[in-house]
């Protein structure tokens, strides 16, 4: 790929263009704050989940990956969109469905893809698999897999942050299934008692599994309405518009490091595929799917930068090729990758 | 040396690292301002600040949680459950979070986390309150469980608890609060993994830990009476177990009881009992002989939960019916 954008320049669109835009965008009006290469690395990062996820699939068919696999595909503009303004000292927790947080913020995508084969390179050395993604150089504490078991631990790293005076943020994912757990609530109560500075962000998917949010929930289908109870701002974004969950997330981002307490972000989003790899998805309607697929942040947006002159086809089938590769070598990685020793067994239990 | 109470020495080691590490911090129901349930935190909020001495809500999942995540940022939690009952509510947490974290991280989490909690029975507070969830907590690897028998021990496991890398659970058995005992002035640590013998004797080992010492002190009192001398090991560390420690013993004395104060049935002491068997078969003059409460909720009334809970006379009782002592 280096040779190939060495021989082919990268034509790049009028740079006054992605200020000057205040068009539509996926049905919404706003304008876009970034610098193309901001806009371009955003599609690179939605596209790079979304191919990491098709190699995904075609492995756990072949039998390369096991266990639970849970795709988050459909979702890719919600993660993006909330990781790529966290600096260096952000902490992010999250949920089973961990794949798309942990590319979003840059984790080795070999060894991530090395971990699901359980290969001795992963980033978890073979012993977290696909719902437990971890890399503390990179504040990325976890994919955690117990539904809501990972709110008070982003609680307690927040804490450490205010405790420690630093100006770092914890951001913590979570899926609507989660927020009927106990500790959901418990969490947001003492997030806001402590006034840590926490950002929730809820990845609201619709179906917790195979459940609808309006057949397990009781009240409003938003839940960014209810969290004013605890005195925690909240704002709803369209989690299928990585711009609009980018400039939410900028917004809280910047009032958690004045010290403003834990804030709450609503985005509705939508998963294409099962909730696991098993998922025959009998509790909902091909529609319904397709419907949302129309939006489909991997089509829709590299769609609206060439519509607004803010990219090329060519810069935008450069980046493609680069993933492409990019994922071709991180399956060819995991492959030839060791599995780990036996004795390995006993490492990092304890200290 | 200076004779001091059980919750004394416990309150001692916390304040030695609050002292020395501005990274430890307290928090749990009504630690500050109430002083604690059983006094061990009591003055600390005045001497130590708000920052460090945090009364929590009643939520409990939330706030072992909240010591898990700060133990992983970096700081030194030590975190009081009111009663190791209420771990049940944040059970998800210390298992599935504290101890798998470091292990399905590939070593990248560490929790230098404390969790002290007072445990047992026979203090008349009912099903709920009386539990002794060490001994489940004791099997889960990534995480090591103490519990200490005398202040001395207190002390000594407290140093050692704050200086490890990894959780700990501190069971604190609530019948041994008021407990006095000599605890040297000088700086003594209790490693991890490390019985203790309490008396020595060549005829019997009997084993238990924490409030199971004083029921096998008094069956041990009662034994030297008869001209019977028993060997009493008190484990302190539930995990790990210093199963050479037992060994030698049995291996001298051929006889070997445990007692639980918890349920005997899937207790501790199943697994020191099998593992002790299986190494000491050939030394053994008779089975190993266990001891435990009933297999029943705890009850609030003084005589039945008394009845179920384990008496020196139940020892000797078992001693004379398995092994003829």
């Amino acid at each position: 790929m280096a040779s190939q954008s060495q021989t082919k320049p990268r034509q790049k669109a009028d740079k006054s263009a992605a200020k000057a835009a205040k068009k539509s965008r996926n049905g919404t009006a706003a304008s876009v704050p970034y610098s193309q290469d901001q806009l371009l690395e955003m599609f690179r990062q939605m596209y790079l989940i979304r191919q990491f996820e098709v190699a995904c699939g075609e492995h756990y068919a072949k039998g390369d990956i096991r266990g639970f696999l849970h795709l988050y595909i459909g979702q890719e503009a919600t993660g993006v969109g909330a990781v790529s303004p966290l600096q260096d000292q952000d902490y992010i927790v999250t949920h089973y469905r961990d794949h798309g947080h942990a590319l979003a913020r840059g984790l080795d995508v070999n060894r991530s893809m090395a971990e699901l084969f359980g290969r001795k390179t992963g980033l978890s050395k073979g012993k977290g698999g696909s719902m437990h993604l971890f890399d503390a150089a990179k504040r990325f504490m976890g994919g955690h897999a117990i539904v809501g078991g990972q709110f008070p631990l982003a609680l307690g790293l927040a804490f450490s942050q205010k405790y420690q005076e630093t100006d770092g943020v914890t951001v913590c994912f979570f899926g609507d299934g989660s927020t009927n757990q106990g500790i959901y609530h418990e969490t947001l109560n003492l997030a806001a008692v402590w006034k840590v500075p926490m950002l929730f962000v809820l990845e609201n998917n619709g179906y917790g599994m195979g459940s609808a949010v309006e057949r397990v929930r009781a009240g409003s289908p938003d839940f960014y309405t209810d969290v004013d109870k605890y005195g925690i701002d909240a704002v709803v974004v369209d989690g299928m518009d990585v711009v609009a969950v980018r400039e939410a997330t900028e917004a809280a981002i910047s009032r958690l490091r004045a010290g403003e307490g834990p804030l709450f972000i609503e985005a509705k989003t939508f998963r294409y595929v099962g909730h696991s790899y098993a998922d025959g998805q009998k509790y909902r309607e091909q529609d319904e799917v397709d419907e949302w697929r129309r939006r489909d942040p991997v089509e829709a947006y590299p769609r609206m930068l060439l519509e607004h002159g803010l990219a090329t086809q060519a810069e935008i089938d450069d980046l493609k090729a680069s993933v492409d590769e990019q994922i071709a070598g991180a399956v060819k990685f995991a492959e030839e990758s060791p599995q780990p020793d036996p004795e390995e067994l006993f490492d990092d239990v304890l200290a | 040396m200076a004779e001091i109470l059980f919750r004394e020495a416990i309150k001692r080691g916390l304040a030695e690292a609050l002292d020395s590490d501005p990274s430890v911090f307290i928090m749990g129901e009504d630690i500050g301002e109430y002083g604690g349930a059983y006094a061990v935190t009591d003055g600390f909020l005045k001497k130590y600040g708000e920052k460090r001495i945090i009364d929590t809500p009643i939520s409990e999942a939330a706030f072992v949680g909240a010591g898990i995540g700060a133990a992983a940022g970096g700081l030194r939690p030590v975190v009081e459950l009111m009663s190791i009952s209420f771990s049940l509510v944040a059970f998800d947490q210390i298992v599935n979070m504290a101890a798998n974290l470091r292990y399905m991280s590939g070593g990248q989490i560490e929790v230098p986390l404390v969790l002290r909690a007072p445990t047992g029975a026979g203090v008349q507070l009912g099903a709920t309150h009386s539990q002794s969830f060490e001994t489940w907590l004791a099997e889960v690897p990534g995480m090591r469980c103490v519990c200490p028998s005398t202040p001395y021990d207190a002390l000594g496991l407290m140093r050692t608890a704050l200086k490890d890398r990894n959780p700990v659970m501190f069971a604190e058995p609530a019948l041994l609060y008021p407990m006095r005992g000599e605890v040297p002035d000088e700086h003594y640590e209790v490693p991890f993994g490390s019985a203790n013998i309490q008396r020595e004797g060549d005829d019997v080992t009997l084993i238990s830990y924490g409030a199971g010492m004083r029921v096998l002190g008094k069956a041990a009192d009662e034994l030297a009476g008869r001209g019977v001398s028993a060997e009493v090991i008190d484990l302190r560390s539930l995990n790990p177990v210093d199963y050479d420690t037992l060994q030698t013993s049995v291996e001298k004395t051929n006889r070997v009881l445990t007692l639980d104060t918890a349920r005997r049935n899937g207790g501790l002491m199943a697994e020191i009992t099998a593992e002790l068997q299986q190494r000491s078969s050939e030394w053994l003059d008779g089975p190993v002989v266990r001891v435990g409460a009933e297999d029943v909720p705890w009850p609030y009334n003084r005589s039945l939960e008394q009845e179920s809970y384990p008496q020196p006379d139940d020892v000797l009782a078992a001693l004379s019916e398995h092994l003829g002592i």
